[in-house]
């Protein structure tokens, strides 16, 4: 079992053709995803890696290949229209990759998903992987590992980062999901939380959240009330000056909201436990293991 | 990108918000001219894209013209927050009955954009969030709606605005929020929102931030950034697409990943160090890239040593070791190099620099260490 993604995904990428888009369609490939379609406006009737079909639209690659997933991989200022499109589709699940996107954008894209089925994670996010059965995104494959912990994060980099200190000690993951750093995203740590919690495969949770926003707050409230597995957390940007943008739009502290001490209180009420840095994580999950 | 209060009155201005006739000017002699004109008293005002003008003398009341000249002398050059002030706004001195505080913020937790209005205007409004947060009344604008003229009603009402100026404050309230969405803000702020002796509402000062991602469907905001707002080598960094904020430190930092960013500085200080900065390379940098935040990262003579942590996924680690090549070869490097290279083509990317004969790193943890001791010249 996992999240998300696995062995049921059949994924169509949007942008298959394009720099990224193709690099990435063949690492997933090669990891074992099963790449049904590929979207780019006015390549449709070609293929890519000799077997993937591509379409002009994603409508039409819903209907010729059974799509149920998509990825985005266009550039920001196509991507909002481009997550519209796949939602339009009646995709499931759609990965926007991009990073980017104006967040005035983001505030319509979100209010129109919420009056579908479809859900998003990301913008400006590496994906999402289960280790063994689907790759979506751009999470490096071999760092993985089969196994039952569940990963969110708001950090591509440093996902990377934990799962491979974790792989590197024998301990392996149900999924892995980077839900991005932008101020608007379609998936919060909330949303993971709950499927983790509610997944049978998943026995430990690691939150990596980071300045900016209250979503780890909140997380941290149905940490404390509602959530029997163990989690352990670590907060990006307890050096940051203040009032400084991060490069993520997200990662931004203002207005004595979104600090990084404000969010590890609220984890460590909620009994999460707290590493000071991204290579303690792993020693902390371990330590639950008993 | 910040607009000055100029810039944003006059955008403003041009949303049906109203505002002072007030005209710009570089030196004191066309000050001068300006009050002339105006006639009566005026405000001069420093136009530095910082908060405190006022605190720190940057605006100054002045009865006649010879004494706006004077004050505009004062002002000009001078130095508010480490910016030196080279232009003022002159505005009529206004009969001022009553401040409000009328804003516009994108709203994280509720994915709108939010007003706010407070009957506690002139002041900065974290200030009055922090002490009287029951002063604040806020709304959310729909996302296809927009902001109803009832919610704009809620925004007067809740604040005690007297009843005959309701009308006026809807109209400017929705304009604010077209101003928000045609400049693609992240902020938009008029503070003080006044009352004037003759019964009017008017925008004193104002500030608008605009989403730097959005500026590509923005040329016309582009032309008003002020260069100063960044220093000569974050704009640097800005011009090659790379996320970089100057700090004090001796150690620099090139990542990738804004999360993995911050979270090496933070083991740096952690393991005894202070970072010289904050560079997200992004996802996906080729070796120009690489090379150009490398240039970057030296430029600072304080730098002791360069902590390079690479995580590639969308980023490749041979693109990002070809970049440090090129950076070595062509520039005079004096500080030893820590670098660490995990993820995407990494054993490529280690068998380019195999031969750079540089500090290499396993975990984040080593790399810390190691460039805190590379910084002290404990290593070589």
């Amino acid at each position: 079992m996992s999240i998300l993604v696995g062995k049921e995904t059949r994924l169509v990428v949007q942008g298959i053709t394009g720099r990224e888009g193709a690099f990435h369609t063949k690492q997933m490939i090669d990891y074992g995803t099963p790449v049904v379609a590929g979207v780019t406006p006015g390549k449709g009737g070609e293929w890519a890696f000799g077997n993937v079909p591509v379409f002009d639209t994603v409508r039409e690659s819903v209907s010729a290949t059974g799509a149920n997933t998509s990825i985005i991989f266009v550039p920001a200022r196509f991507a909002a229209d481009a997550i519209i499109e796949a939602a339009d589709a009646g995709v499931d699940l759609v990965v926007c990759i991009t990073e980017g996107i104006p967040v005035l954008d983001m505030v319509q894209v979100r209010a129109y998903l919420d009056g579908t089925h479809t859900r998003l994670i990301g913008p400006n996010c590496p994906g999402l992987i289960t280790p063994g059965e689907a790759k979506v995104g751009i999470i490096p494959g071999h760092i993985m590992t089969k196994g039952n912990v569940g990963l969110v994060s708001r950090s591509g980099t440093l996902t990377y980062e934990v799962v491979y200190a974790l792989t590197a000690r024998g301990i392996g993951q149900t999924t892995a999901v980077g839900i991005g750093g932008d101020p608007i995203n379609g998936t919060s740590f909330l949303d993971v939380l709950q499927m983790f919690e509610e997944d049978p495969n998943t026995e430990q949770v690691i939150l990596i959240g980071e300045i900016g926003g209250t979503d780890e707050q909140k997380a941290a409230e149905y940490i404390g009330s509602k959530m029997s597995k163990p989690v352990t957390s670590f907060i990006a940007g307890q050096t940051a000056p203040p009032g400084r943008r991060m490069g993520h739009a997200g990662a931004i502290i203002s207005g004595g909201e979104g600090t990084a001490e404000e969010k590890i209180a609220a984890l460590t009420r909620a009994g999460a436990k707290v590493a000071r840095h991204p290579d303690e994580i792993a020693d902390l999950v371990a330590a639950n293991m008993g | 990108m910040n607009l000055h209060e100029y810039q944003s009155k006059r955008i403003f201005a041009q949303h049906g918000i109203p505002v002072p006739s007030g005209e710009v000017a570089d030196t004191p002699t066309e000050v001068r001219d300006i009050a002339v004109r105006l006639g009566g008293p005026v405000v001069v005002k420093s136009q530095v894209l910082v908060g405190g003008r006022g605190k720190a003398g940057g605006i100054k009341l002045a009865k006649t013209p010879s004494e706006a000249e004077q004050r505009a002398d004062e002002i000009l050059g001078m130095t508010i927050k480490g910016l030196t002030v080279k232009r003022v706004l002159v505005d009529p001195a206004a009969d001022i009955r009553k401040e409000i505080y009328l804003g516009a913020v994108l709203d994280r937790a509720s994915r709108r954009v939010v007003l706010m209005a407070s009957s506690e205007g002139g002041v900065d409004i974290e200030e009055v969030a922090a002490t009287m947060p029951d002063k604040i009344v806020k709304v959310a604008a729909h996302p296809f709606l927009g902001l109803k003229p009832h919610l704009a009603r809620t925004l007067a009402d809740g604040i005690g605005l007297p009843k005959e100026h309701t009308a006026a404050f809807i109209k400017i309230a929705q304009g604010l929020y077209q101003t928000f969405l045609d400049t693609d803000a992240s902020l938009a702020e008029i503070n003080p929102l006044v009352i004037t002796g003759d019964g009017k509402l008017m925008a004193l000062d104002g500030k608008i931030a605009v989403d730097d991602n959005a500026l590509y469907r923005h040329p016309e905001l582009v032309e008003l950034r002020d260069p100063d707002e960044e220093d000569a080598s974050e704009r640097e960094a800005h011009r090659h697409g790379l996320s970089y904020i100057h700090l004090d430190g001796e150690i620099g930092c090139m990542v990738n990943g804004a999360g993995l960013a911050m979270a090496t500085m933070d083991i740096v200080k952690l393991y005894g160090g202070e970072p010289a900065n904050f560079l997200d390379i992004g996802g996906g940098a080729q070796a120009d890239k690489v090379a150009a935040a490398l240039r970057i990262i030296l430029s600072d003579r304080r730098v002791k040593a360069v902590l390079i942590n690479i995580f590639g996924g969308i980023t490749r680690c041979d693109e990002v070791a070809r970049g440090v090549l090129e950076a070595i070869s062509t520039l005079d490097v004096q500080v030893p190099f820590v670098v660490r290279l995990v993820g995407t083509n990494e054993e490529e990317g280690r068998r380019i620099l195999a031969e750079a004969n540089l500090i290499t790193a396993t975990s984040l943890a080593d790399a810390a260490e190691k460039a805190v001791a590379a910084a002290k010249g404990e290593l070589k």
